[in-house]
């Protein structure tokens, strides 16, 4: 499905399909991306993102298909002489060279004057805050540190396009959680486009304006992180992205304004028409922070289960509860503790009601 | 407790053996012929060093042998010509060591074993052997030979100075450095092939990726990483090509000084024991030098990968 995207598209990948023997790594990928945008390549380990890279970078041929930027077709160029540079998973940085000749070594393949490259390694060393670090060897730099070089050598020569692969996998948690951000805000003031792959989705949410799902060499949804988590395609996307509660059941009342549909343990009124016909099999994608969870029965017929509470888990700001229902299935429910003290709070072996509104639900038809 | 001490003494049994080995077969000999080489000499025996002499300990050394080793321009002579040729032989080594090994650690993980196995199989016959098979290709009538002056090569050489004339090929410096470098070169290979084998691929992608050639990528990343491996190759055939002896006897001439020979002449022709001891231990001498360094860096290796 080609997005539309407001701005011309200044790297277009168009058909690209890459067999590595019998194997199809890359199956018929198709995407336009705006100058500026960070574009995420999300999927678990094997789903061919990293290999899409690897041939926008040069690194591999694509089997057929074509990759254009801003209009050109990269085909012929060979990966030393695209004007995109790469941040490399676990960095790659040179170890016999310091962090200052780490950084100038693109810029002295292009022959620039001495003069000048210090120059721009000074203010690439600013960027990333590591004026201090220059005559250090990799192996003398922590994680976060290295991790802030590979940014600075890959920004260097100003590309026209930035490659991440992986860019925060190295890091341990709370590390990444502020590199994130950072690596962002360095991304965006220096205004290139970026393309990174990465199998954490919360990465690619936080990071990126626009994310693409992959599985098995395709791409299943491309949209931004919102469109993606709120309005899943398919099954596969609303299970991989986040939590979901998935409840098969089957098209009762289809209205242009709204629809019914019955499963095991509740009836669900959607609040919206769907494209089916009454009696199909469909699903009910229902995200747990959208559920809320009482003692009292709520009113209605529709969008509410009883249940009994066989697990919970405390996160601190929220806690998951484990309803089990009347068919034995299980449904999680999220809850924020916006309260220090709750004397009535819902616990072990507890009967409470789960229930949620018209507009919660998401109605999966594949 | 008992299990403490048992794995504590273990160790130091792994530690010890080979420092024991060195000391009684290096170490010892090694300050045997030491002391030969500041001992007067008797007809057959040495006088000892130490002797008592009226109640008084008294310590004779003769550092004659020492003075003339610095005063015949002989010596001298020798160890130049020693550093030379195992220097030209290094250098060939490497030359051709250095394209194998990287060709051989590119190979196909598969076909990798069969190549290693490709450079270990001359040591499968007798070194000897395989230096008089060197004679037979060399001589005239050889295969070697036919080659060569068929190609008319042999003109070249005697113009580089390295044979005597056209048509004479053994007993020359070709054919002392030409046999020398082919015993060596698996030395050379195995370290080079160890280094360059568990080399991060990515760095030379990263290399790429930064607008660097092929041709490029390898001097700035691939060779400066190296330089462990092409250190240790470089010791592995400099140091033994020093003291050579075997091959300069059987494939040198009467112009191609090498100390090893010098060393046994003085030994069993001159049966100058002191003077044989005091050229063996400024070998040593001259050889634990660069060895000192190789370690060195080794040392600072070690720290880099930490």
């Amino acid at each position: 499905m080609p997005p539309t995207t407001p701005n011309p598209a200044f790297l277009q990948i168009q058909d690209v399909v890459k067999d590595f023997g019998a194997t199809r790594a890359v199956n018929n990928v198709s995407v336009d991306i705006a100058q500026g945008e960070i574009f995420a390549l999300l999927g678990s380990s094997g789903c061919g993102k990293s290999t899409l890279l690897r041939m926008l970078a040069g690194f591999e041929t694509p089997t057929a298909g074509r990759i254009l930027l801003g209009g050109r077709d990269l085909a012929t160029l060979p990966a030393h002489e695209r004007p995109m540079n790469m941040m490399f998973q676990s960095y790659a940085l040179f170890p016999h060279l310091t962090v200052f000749e780490n950084i100038a070594f693109g810029l002295k393949r292009e022959g620039m004057a001495r003069d000048r490259i210090a120059a721009q390694v000074e203010a690439m060393l600013k960027l990333v805050q590591l004026s201090a670090f220059a005559q250090r060897k990799p192996h003398q730099l922590s994680g976060g540190q290295q991790q802030r070089v590979a940014l600075a050598r890959s920004l260097a020569k100003q590309p026209q396009l930035l490659l991440l692969d992986e860019p925060l996998g190295a890091l341990d948690k709370k590390l990444r959680e502020q590199t994130q951000i950072e690596l962002v805000n360095i991304v965006e003031s220096v205004g290139v486009t970026c393309v990174m792959v990465t199998h954490d989705q919360e990465e690619a949410m936080t990071m990126a304006s626009r994310v693409a799902v992959m599985s098995e060499g395709r791409f299943l949804q491309v949209g931004a992180p919102a469109e993606i988590y709120e309005t899943p395609a398919t099954r596969f996307v609303a299970d991989f992205i986040g939590n979901v509660n998935l409840m098969d059941g089957t098209l009762d009342v289809d209205e242009p304004d709204h629809c019914v549909i019955g499963c095991d343990d509740c009836k669900h009124y959607v609040g919206h028409g769907i494209t089916g016909t009454a009696g199909m099999a469909v699903t009910v994608a229902v995200r747990p922070e959208k559920i809320t969870l009482t003692r009292a029965e709520p009113a209605g017929e529709f969008n509410r289960v009883p249940g009994t509470i066989k697990e919970l888990s405390y996160f601190g700001s929220f806690t998951v509860f484990h309803l089990q229902l009347a068919s034995g299935a299980r449904l999680k429910v999220s809850q924020a503790n916006t309260q220090r003290h709750n004397d009535d709070r819902l616990t072990w072996g507890d009967t409470a009601w789960a229930s949620w509104s018209d507009s919660a639900q998401i109605v999966l038809t594949q | 407790m008992n299990g403490l001490r048992r794995h504590f003494n273990g160790r130091t049994a792994v530690i010890a053996a080979p420092f024991l080995f060195l000391l009684a077969f290096f170490l010892l000999p090694f300050l045997i012929v030491g002391k030969i080489s500041v001992s007067e000499m008797e007809t057959v025996a040495f006088k000892d060093v130490l002797i008592v002499v009226d109640g008084a300990v008294q310590l004779t050394l003769k550092y004659a042998n020492y003075v003339f080793l610095a005063e015949d321009p002989l010596y001298l002579e020798t160890y130049l010509s020693s550093i030379q040729y195992a220097a030209a032989t290094t250098v060939l080594c490497l030359a051709i060591g250095y394209p194998f090994a990287y060709f051989m650690a590119r190979a196909k993980p598969t076909v990798q074993p069969a190549l290693l196995m490709l450079v270990m199989l001359p040591f499968w016959t007798s070194f000897l052997l395989r230096v008089y098979a060197w004679r037979g290709l060399l001589t005239e009538g050889g295969w070697a030979h036919s080659v060569i002056t068929g190609l008319g090569l042999d003109h070249g050489l005697a113009a580089l100075g390295l044979i005597a004339a056209p048509g004479q090929l053994i007993h020359t410096p070709f054919s002392l450095v030409l046999g020398m470098t082919y015993n060596y070169l698996p030395f050379m290979i195995l370290p080079l092939y160890a280094n360059l084998a568990k080399m991060d691929l990515r760095l030379l992608e990263a290399a790429a990726d930064l607008g660097a050639t092929p041709w490029v990528a390898f001097w700035t990343v691939t060779v400066p990483l190296s330089k462990a491996g092409i250190i240790a190759g470089s010791m592995l055939v400099f140091i033994p090509c020093i003291g050579e002896f075997v091959i300069p006897e059987l494939l040198g001439g009467p112009e191609t000084l090498m100390i090893g020979r010098v060393l046994w002449d003085e030994f069993f022709s001159n049966n100058d024991w002191p003077m044989a001891s005091t050229v063996a231990v400024m070998m040593v001498l001259l050889i634990i030098v660069p060895l000192a360094i190789f370690n060195k860096y080794q040392a600072e290796a070690q720290e880099r990968t930490r």
